[in-house]
């Protein structure tokens, strides 16, 4: 088991190299006055004064005077001594800009929420779907699950601030908070706090919710085709005991594996919802910063992604072999 | 370890297609001569039946279907207005206000009503409301919406069938030659689609895009080079997919056979091999086309697309993003697209599940 381990994270770090060295290629494609321009806009931007220095004390980490190979080897081991850069727009370290409590803080608490309302959700309508397969409430299910995954997140966000914000004035229209508003107390404090998150909550859990349900309902139709299922019906057993006590079970091996292979989707932050709904995440920090080019923040959030999934790759492998016992590690 | 248990699946899967024609050919009564009474059905027809049972693949299909014709020759009959054509034969905007007269004008007893009728011209009709002159009103620059939504329909459908038919064939291949040869080849294109699959798509687009931006690229072939470049990018879960079912077939009879034959490697994979798995591929490719008109309109929405003035759905929805009013005000200019990409996508996923559960052996309906 434990060399097993090993020798993944081995391969991961392989992985993460050839990841590195493919997105340093796709940045060094932008042309260097393109860079050099782009650093004193947005530089001029934030705080009015470009020095000379300032440039070339961006290029700096990532090598972007040299040749490509020069580059790669001054970020590469730059980001051994674990110096991630500096942000072309804000001209602080990447590495505080991007793990900011604040930012990951929202995106993680808008995945955490929305991903357990996904699960309290498609599972139960899964099993349904499953168990009465071909009637009419399989088809509904299906139907509305398959409209969820065919939403664009940008539209169907947009039509929700439409309609509930605007319209219907609910929900405020966007932000984390009401601006110039003095709180009573904690709780007003945070009953504001959930109103704001509200809708793009339920545009991620609506956009999310079809594929959970679909796997749900693939594995659960597996299980209940299996010979152990049709002996727990022979022997009289009601359908009840059956189906959640034989063949959920069995489901929720494909499930419970499935909740590694979350981690990047909680630290990631869902880019377009939350620039649509003007949150300060992750997600719409890591967007404007690939619209604009900032290099330094676009490599080390892209490295960070790639990490994770990694990661949830690995997990998932393991927790397949402590969940299912038929599955071993080799 | 899942190789394995993959494998057993798909041969249980296969053991069920041979159950089910045999199944139809002992249905027969007994009494008359067996030949008379029998019937057998090619496989495709039986998929092709099965296909056509489940209403939802229907719906999808002429969703599709009315969607083609609508953009496609819909510009060919509707030539009032072209793709980028600004309305600017002006209008005449007619505004009344009651004025009420000074006193001592009037005598008294009599009773008048003073109004002041103003026209202006507009020179460009812009944000007109839906009428007979334009079906769904015009945008923020005074272009005809309903003659977009049809060129934008068929901008968006040729980019995804483009982007999707250029990332199957490379991970067609791809997939072919690692599962074909095995070894140390199979291994490097493994590991390769192991890193190209930790690159996540999205942020991937968009970083392609700002490149292709900063680079100056003509906005006509944009959207080309940018999903050209994308396919180079997407292709491992295609490759995957045909790599475990070559790794499968490989084993079979007929393989050993063929290898007996002395055929030629290209010919045992594109004649033996690649049918064979075209099932797969074939529902796995419509599924990617409802994703990828998703991906393109997403990032038509971001600005880094289709630019102004082409149309493309998703450039068409983006006004909202930077003009909160129109959000407000003009849902006819951001609306029909945004409902056309819904319909686009899932008739796409329609067709995909209804092919997937027509192509499944294991049913028997």
């Amino acid at each position: 088991m434990l060399k097993y381990i090993l020798k993944r994270l081995g391969v991961s770090i392989l992985i993460l190299f050839g990841v590195s060295v493919i997105l340093y290629v796709l940045l060094r494609c932008m042309p260097v006055d393109f860079v050099r321009n782009r650093i004193m806009e947005l530089q001029e931007k934030a705080d009015g004064a470009v020095s000379e220095e300032l440039v070339k004390k961006m290029y700096e980490t990532y090598g972007l005077d040299g040749n490509i190979f020069e580059g790669y080897y001054s970020w590469f081991t730059h980001v051994l001594r674990g110096d991630f850069g500096t942000s072309f727009i804000s001209s602080r370290p990447v590495i505080s800009e991007i793990f900011n409590a604040d930012r990951m803080g929202t995106s993680f608490f808008v995945a955490a929420i929305a991903t357990v309302f996904e699960f309290l959700i498609a599972i139960p309508l899964g099993i349904t779907a499953a168990t009465h397969q071909y009637s009419i409430r399989d088809y509904l299910v299906t139907i509305l699950v398959l409209i969820g995954i065919s939403l664009p997140s940008f539209f169907f966000g947009q039509m929700l601030k439409d309609i509930f914000a605007n319209k219907l004035q609910w929900f405020p229209v966007s932000g984390m908070k009401r601006a110039g508003w003095k709180f009573p107390n904690k709780f007003a404090e945070f009953i504001d706090y959930a109103k704001h998150m509200f809708l793009p909550i339920f545009t991620v859990i609506i956009l999310s919710i079809g594929p959970r349900m679909r796997m749900t309902r693939t594995n659960m139709l597996e299980v209940l085709n299996s010979d152990y299922i049709r002996t727990a019906r022979a022997k009289g057993l009601r359908e009840g005991k059956v189906i959640y006590k034989h063949a959920f079970r069995n489901t929720m091996i494909p499930i419970v594996t499935g909740l590694a292979g979350l981690i990047p989707s909680l630290f990631s932050g869902a880019m377009i919802t939350e620039s649509v709904f003007d949150l300060t995440g992750i997600g719409s920090y890591a967007l404007k910063a690939m619209t604009e080019g900032d290099i330094p923040v676009i490599m080390t959030y892209n490295m960070f992604l790639a990490a994770l999934s990694v990661l949830g790759v690995l997990l998932a492998d393991l927790m397949y072999a402590v969940v299912d016992p038929r599955v071993k590690l080799a | 370890m899942q190789e394995e248990e993959n494998k057993i699946k798909e041969f249980e899967e296969t053991e069920a297609v041979k159950e089910t024609v045999e199944s139809a050919v002992v249905d027969t009564d007994g009494e008359k001569p067996l030949d008379k009474n029998l019937k057998l059905m090619s496989p495709t027809r039986m998929v092709i039946r099965r296909f056509f049972r489940s209403k939802l693949s229907i719906v999808g299909l002429v969703m599709l279907i009315s969607l083609i014709v609508f953009c496609w020759l819909g510009p060919v009959v509707y030539n009032r207005w072209s793709e980028t054509e600004t309305d600017s034969n002006g209008v005449l905007k007619y505004t009344w206000y009651t004025v009420s007269p000074d006193e001592g004008d009037i005598d008294e007893g009599e009773f008048y009503q003073f109004y002041q009728y103003i026209v202006t011209r507009k020179d460009v009709d812009t944000l007109a409301a839906p009428s007979a002159d334009h079906l769904l009103g015009t945008d923020d620059k005074g272009m005809d919406i309903f003659t977009r939504l049809m060129y934008g329909g068929r901008l968006s459908l040729t980019i995804s069938f483009l982007a999707v038919f250029l990332t199957s064939a490379f991970g067609i291949v791809m997939g072919g030659i690692a599962g074909y040869y095995g070894g140390i080849v199979d291994n490097i294109i493994m590991r390769l689609c192991d890193v190209l699959m930790c690159l996540p798509t999205l942020p991937l687009m968009l970083i392609i895009g700002t490149v292709l931006d900063s680079n100056g690229v003509d906005s006509k072939y944009y959207i080309y080079l940018l999903m050209g470049l994308l396919s180079l990018f997407s292709w491992p879960g295609m490759a995957r997919l045909v790599r475990g079912q070559i790794l499968f077939l490989r084993e079979q009879e007929y393989m050993v056979a063929a290898e007996a034959m002395g055929y030629s490697t290209v010919r045992k994979i594109f004649k033996h091999l690649i049918p064979n798995i075209l099932p797969q591929i074939l529902v796995s490719m419509t599924l990617s086309l409802g994703s990828m008109i998703l991906y393109e309109s997403t990032l038509s929405y971001l600005n880094l697309g289709v630019k102004i003035p082409l149309a493309s759905w998703g450039t068409m929805v983006e006004v909202i993003s930077h003009d909160v009013n129109i959000l407000k005000y003009n849902f006819n200019v951001w609306g029909p697209p945004g409902f056309c990409i819904i319909i686009a996508v899932l008739g796409f996923n329609f067709i995909g599940d209804g092919l997937r559960d027509a192509l499944d052996p294991k049913q028997r309906r």
